[in-house]
């Protein structure tokens, strides 16, 4: 699915936090179509650097151009790039005071302009390829952590993103209910989405990434395709995160 | 045992029948509404301009950059000498300073006096509302601008409606106080309820019933308040299951 568009390039990025160093120069690139897994120990940096990504975090050096425009230069306004980068994070962040139909519609409706009609149908589309349609006029805390998940992504999808930033996606997760988050987003990547998925599942990276980035103290350690990742690693750290997690 | 009964019929009469001095509490009455509500609507908006200036300035000031920071850094400091000098006089004081002073050429005495008590309460309900907003975590802020909000939609369409459900009996408390304190509107020569019953008094030199039937009324106006907002915290409740 990877073309050779690219969508994110990333240059130098560097993070400070109170003085230390967390991302010490991360160059890389994204193409279109592509499926980029993200690990590494805690305290590594990879969420840190999955949220400059939309500047949910503000970098402190380099840049960040998304569809060819810098997203780091000040002048330009972020919030209509970030319509265009959906996230979703560990703690799913559902908005409790809605129902999840009101939940998924809001953005369409007050960003995108459409109207409730169009951004309900549209909603309970989304809502039925996950499975949870007849859940539509619930309100998130009647939901299981793997249903909010769910439609955290599904309201992430209804402004029709570019790309898909994953925060460990299913880290808050019961064990029983890792399956249907994946699921969800190995469809998603089937059908072609751009996702940076930062992830403790080495399955998933395993089998859906496209490429795989180990970070490890602010840098990318090593990187590559999957198979010759997880079969051969290089870096000495890589072999001994991957000896404790695999 | 008759005697009591008789006596106090009498009284009755010629307290609120006589001269129908009744009619006086009810005109008193729909003042003290009116200064009553319309401050509250003057208070709820300097309230919330306060709390997103103040909670802005308290989590993000450090990570701004540009024109913004100074210009948030000097509302802060507006709203924080409007929280000092508001809370530290008391609210006679503030009114008999906007009706003597500020606005001495104006007979408007209702008019001045709503403003006076939606200024004082403003300063209350600002943190109150503050602490609503700081209540709600993190994720929500991101979540919003992740989808593309702006701060400001942010705060309208996902912090604020959060935070006040939050801070309902909070609110609750500060509606009835400003209420109640509208009864010092007689020291600007306002005939609200309290006033009105004191002017009984003075005509009929007898205290008991009309400053009894201004504290009954009084207080039938907060229960009615309080199980208002009571139903309406049941109502919000319905996404906390």
């Amino acid at each position: 699915m990877t073309t050779n568009e690219v969508l994110i390039k990333v240059d130098n990025l560097t993070m400070d936090f109170d003085g230390m160093r967390v991302l010490k120069g991360i160059s890389t690139e994204i193409k279109k179509g592509e499926v980029l897994a993200i690990i590494g120990a805690s305290g590594s940096g990879k969420s840190t650097f999955l949220r400059t990504l939309n500047l949910l975090e503000e970098p402190s050096g380099g840049h960040i151009y998304f569809e060819g425009t810098d997203i780091t230069d000040k002048s330009i306004d972020i919030n209509l790039h970030r319509q265009k980068m959906g996230t979703v994070f560990q703690q799913f962040n559902l908005f409790p005071h809605m129902t999840i139909l009101q939940n998924m519609t809001l953005g369409p409706i007050k960003l995108l302009k459409k109207s409730k009609e169009e951004a309900e149908k549209e909603a309970l589309e989304l809502l039925n390829r996950v499975g949870l349609k007849d859940r539509a006029m619930a309100y998130p805390n009647q939901l299981s952590g793997g249903q909010k998940q769910r439609v955290a992504i599904v309201r992430a999808l209804a402004m029709h993103p570019d790309v898909m930033l994953f925060d460990e996606p299913t880290s808050a997760l019961d064990p029983e209910m890792v399956g249907e988050v994946l699921d969800v987003m190995k469809e998603l990547a089937k059908e072609g989405m751009t996702m940076v998925v930062v992830t403790h599942e080495m399955g998933f990276a395993r089998e859906v990434a496209s490429r795989v980035m180990f970070i490890s103290e602010g840098i990318i350690a090593e990187e590559g395709e999957p198979q010759e990742f997880f079969s051969h690693p290089k870096n000495q750290r890589l072999k001994e995160f991957l000896s404790k997690v695999l | 045992m008759a005697l009591w009964f008789e006596n106090l019929k009498s009284q009755f009469i010629l307290n609120f029948i006589e001269g129908d001095k009744w009619k006086w509490l009810v005109d008193g009455l729909i003042v003290t509404l009116q200064i009553a509500f319309f401050a509250v609507i003057i208070g709820t908006i300097i309230g919330v301009l306060v709390a997103v200036i103040r909670s802005s300035y308290d989590m993000n000031h450090k990570k701004l950059h540009g024109p913004i920071r100074p210009i948030l850094s000097i509302l802060n400091f507006i709203s924080k000498i409007y929280l000092t000098v508001i809370r530290g006089t008391p609210v006679v004081v503030q009114l008999m300073i906007m009706y003597y002073i500020i606005f001495a050429s104006s007979t408007n005495a209702v008019g001045i006096a709503t403003m006076a008590f939606g200024i004082n309460s403003g300063a209350y309900l600002g943190e109150i509302f503050r602490s609503g907003i700081m209540s709600i975590e993190k994720g929500q802020f991101e979540a919003g601008r992740s989808l593309g909000f702006s701060y400001i939609q942010t705060m309208w369409y996902i912090i604020i409606p959060q935070a006040l459900k939050n801070v309902l009996p909070s609110l609750c408390n500060e509606f009835i106080a400003l209420l109640k304190e509208t009864s010092v509107a007689g020291y600007v020569t306002i005939t609200d309820l309290t006033r009105a019953g004191d002017l009984i008094r003075g005509r009929t030199f007898s205290a008991f019933m009309p400053i009894f039937a201004v504290a009954l009324i009084y207080l039938v106006l907060v229960m009615i308040l309080t199980s208002l907002v009571g139903k309406l915290e049941r109502k919000l409740r319905t996404s906390d299951h």
